[in-house]
């Protein structure tokens, strides 16, 4: 299959486009206008390239985690080292792109919205390596499952403003990002944290993380000589998942399988796998899979991890979905934190909640897969954020 | 003629400006909700607009975020604001009667049969804050197809020629939003206003209504000169809550005769 790629009004087939408020329709205009210019501008690649190498410490290592690989009696699982960038995350990588790109447009004031916090740190970082002023909005009940976060982003000299309406978790902040993005239209740069949001979000922030997926492509053939079997990564915007897919989408042999936030399981209905259990709905500027009901009501994603928390998912997704390029699963909470601990006691490696839905999936499928076969997981950032609230959740189950 | 084209004529020659009055349907309750809006519209609400609740209202500030919560608290959606619009229409038959909402249940009742049911309920027009132009063809065809108008919305944020290609396919009126921010938040500059809508009026011939930050008569008076119509919104949504939604109404009649 071809690289997807969305046309002038960001339309990936019929998904994507501009959902907005007519007071951001010049502002979007202006950031996908400002975008091109900049790709098409050796100076700037060169600007991030360097940033990417000696600030973020790129590429991050290919790991072959050899300990699972034994554990798990099957293909060889290689991890893409993301929770070693700085901050701790992929998501610094997006957003230096766009810091940079704020800087080009004259913009003086960042703004995110956060679920896990990992989103929010990497802008408050990038506003402090510029000296732009940040606003970090973030739901109440994130902030309180996400406390180092918090604190990592107050010390970065961001302002984190708690949202209170609705599940207080990311889709509210996003909500409320994009209300005070209306307000601060012509003063502040936008920063969106994933895939998601109108055009030109998802295509621009795919095109920053890419760079996940071009080193792994590299790294691979290098230590192993061929293409991995499959390349797993977990999706709740998907922006690490569009990040490492994109690059292997013409490699017809590799499969491709974004794992998404299964919750309390997918018939409990307490979940975030919008392209597993939603339907096709308009959430935050774009037309994509959402969780809704029946009257057309946004419903409440659940999730472990604040990360996943979230009832849509990027539009190119929901394409890959339906072009059956890359196929979509839902691991579940318990799932996810068994291999949370596994990883951390087989490896030495305390991965975010959020990846470890990835490995989790890894597990169910490398057993089936004979020991010449390779699999990449995208393990997207470190669990450092997780421990008070893994702490709690083991305290409550004894 | 159109009852929007009907009541702007009127106005014109009661040499008033209209007054829009927003309310969101199923807030707090299906009864009250109607009760708020026949009281409005007895006492000098001109044009009607009925707000479809959203679980994700993003361009709106916390007045009508709440009073969307209620409604979708108490079960609202989108066949009982209908049955609601449809009811109205019954005891008004001249007034203008807009839906103003958000794409997703729209989307999800599919645009053809929410076009025919719109038409079939007695509504005269659409609203849809997070459609912009670029995105509407698809459901303009079927609002075209059942006669109803595509109210646009202009921003102090477009551009001139950007307005000139939105305005040439609207109808009804257009709505000048005049701030930039959520509604119900912050309160207009008239004169910065009456630039905005003096440029608008080299761009249509359609009737201009402002909106977004009004909440008082002495409001809709200073930013209503330059333009033919004032929306009011969260503002009437606060006083009904307190018990004096007529007070305000009267007030606002008053203050654009």
């Amino acid at each position: 299959m071809q690289k997807t790629d969305p046309n002038e009004m960001g339309h990936f087939g019929i998904y994507g486009g501009r959902y907005v408020a007519e007071t951001l329709m010049p502002v979007l205009k202006e950031v996908a206008a400002a975008y091109e210019a900049a790709k098409a501008d050796p100076t700037f690649d060169a600007e991030f390239r360097r940033l990417l190498t000696d600030y973020v410490g790129r590429p991050s290592p290919l790991y072959l985690a050899e300990r699972l690989t034994a554990s798990y009696g099957g293909a060889k699982v290689y991890l893409k080292r993301e929770d070693l960038n700085h901050t701790g995350a992929h998501k610094v990588n997006n957003t230096l792109g766009q810091a940079l790109l704020a800087k080009r447009m004259g913009k003086k004031r960042l703004m995110a919205e956060t679920g896990a916090g990992q989103h929010g740190v990497a802008t408050a970082t990038a506003a402090a390596l510029f000296g732009m002023e940040c606003i970090v909005y973030m739901g109440e009940e994130d902030i309180r499952r996400q406390m180092p976060n918090v604190k990592r982003m107050e010390l970065l000299g961001a302002e984190v403003v708690p949202v209170s309406s609705g599940t207080r978790t990311l889709k509210d902040a996003m909500s409320e990002a994009l209300r005070a993005w209306v307000t601060f239209v012509e003063s502040t740069f936008y920063v969106i944290g994933t895939v998601a949001g109108p055009h030109p979000y998802p295509v621009m922030v795919r095109d920053f993380q890419s760079v996940i997926g071009v080193e792994a492509r590299e790294q691979i053939l290098e230590k192993e000589g061929v293409f991995p079997d499959l390349v797993l990564a977990c999706v709740g915007g998907g922006s690490n998942a569009a990040g490492i897919f994109y690059p292997f989408i013409e490699d017809e042999g590799v499969e491709l399988v974004g794992v998404e936030a299964g919750g309390y399981g997918l018939d409990t209905g307490q979940h975030a796998a919008s392209i597993v259990g939603g339907s096709v709905g308009v959430l935050h500027g774009t037309k994509t899979y959402v969780l809704q009901d029946d009257k057309g009501q946004i419903q409440n994603a659940h999730s472990i991890s604040a990360g996943l928390d979230y009832p849509g998912v990027g539009p190119e997704h929901a394409l890959w979905a339906d072009l059956d390029r890359v196929s979509y699963c839902a691991v579940t909470d318990d799932e996810a934190m068994e291999s949370f601990y596994e990883l951390t006691l087989k490896e030495g490696i305390i991965p975010a909640l959020e990846s470890s839905h990835a490995v989790a999936e890894a597990k169910k499928r490398a057993p089936a897969m004979g020991s010449d076969t390779v699999i990449i997981v995208n393990l997207s950032g470190r669990g450092d954020k997780d421990v008070d609230a893994v702490i709690e959740m083991g305290a409550g189950d004894e | 003629m159109s009852r929007i084209e009907k009541t702007f004529e009127r106005l014109k020659v009661e040499g008033r400006k209209g007054l829009v009055g927003y309310l969101t349907a199923g807030d707090p309750d299906v009864e009250a909700s109607e009760a708020r809006m026949r009281a409005a519209l007895d006492h000098g609400v001109d044009i009607l607009e009925v707000g479809v609740p959203f679980s994700d209202p993003t361009a709106d500030g916390p007045t009508i975020q709440a009073a969307s919560f209620r409604a979708l608290q108490g079960g609202m959606d989108v066949k009982q604001t209908l049955a609601l619009v449809s009811r109205l229409r019954a005891d008004y038959p001249e007034v203008p009667i807009v839906l103003f909402g958000y794409l997703n249940p729209l989307f999800y009742y599919g645009y053809e049969q929410f076009c025919r049911d719109v038409a079939a309920a007695g509504g005269d027009a659409l609203l849809v804050v997070d459609l912009p132009y670029e995105e509407s063809d698809e459901l303009r065809q079927h609002m075209t197809s059942e006669g109803l108008d595509f109210i646009p919305l202009i921003a102090p944020t477009t551009p001139t020629e950007r307005a000139k290609e939105i305005l040439k396919d609207a109808g009804g009126f257009v709505y000048y939003i005049m701030v930039t921010g959520v509604t119900g938040t912050r309160s207009a500059d008239a004169t910065d206003v009456k630039e905005h809508v003096e440029r608008l009026r080299t761009c249509t011939d359609l009737p201009i209504a402002v909106g977004f930050g009004v909440a008082s008569g002495e409001q809709a008076s200073a930013v209503g000169d330059a333009a033919d119509a004032v929306v009011v919104g969260s503002a009437l949504i606060n006083a009904a809550g307190e018990e004096r939604l007529v007070e305000l109404v009267d007030e606002l009649h008053a203050a654009l005769g």
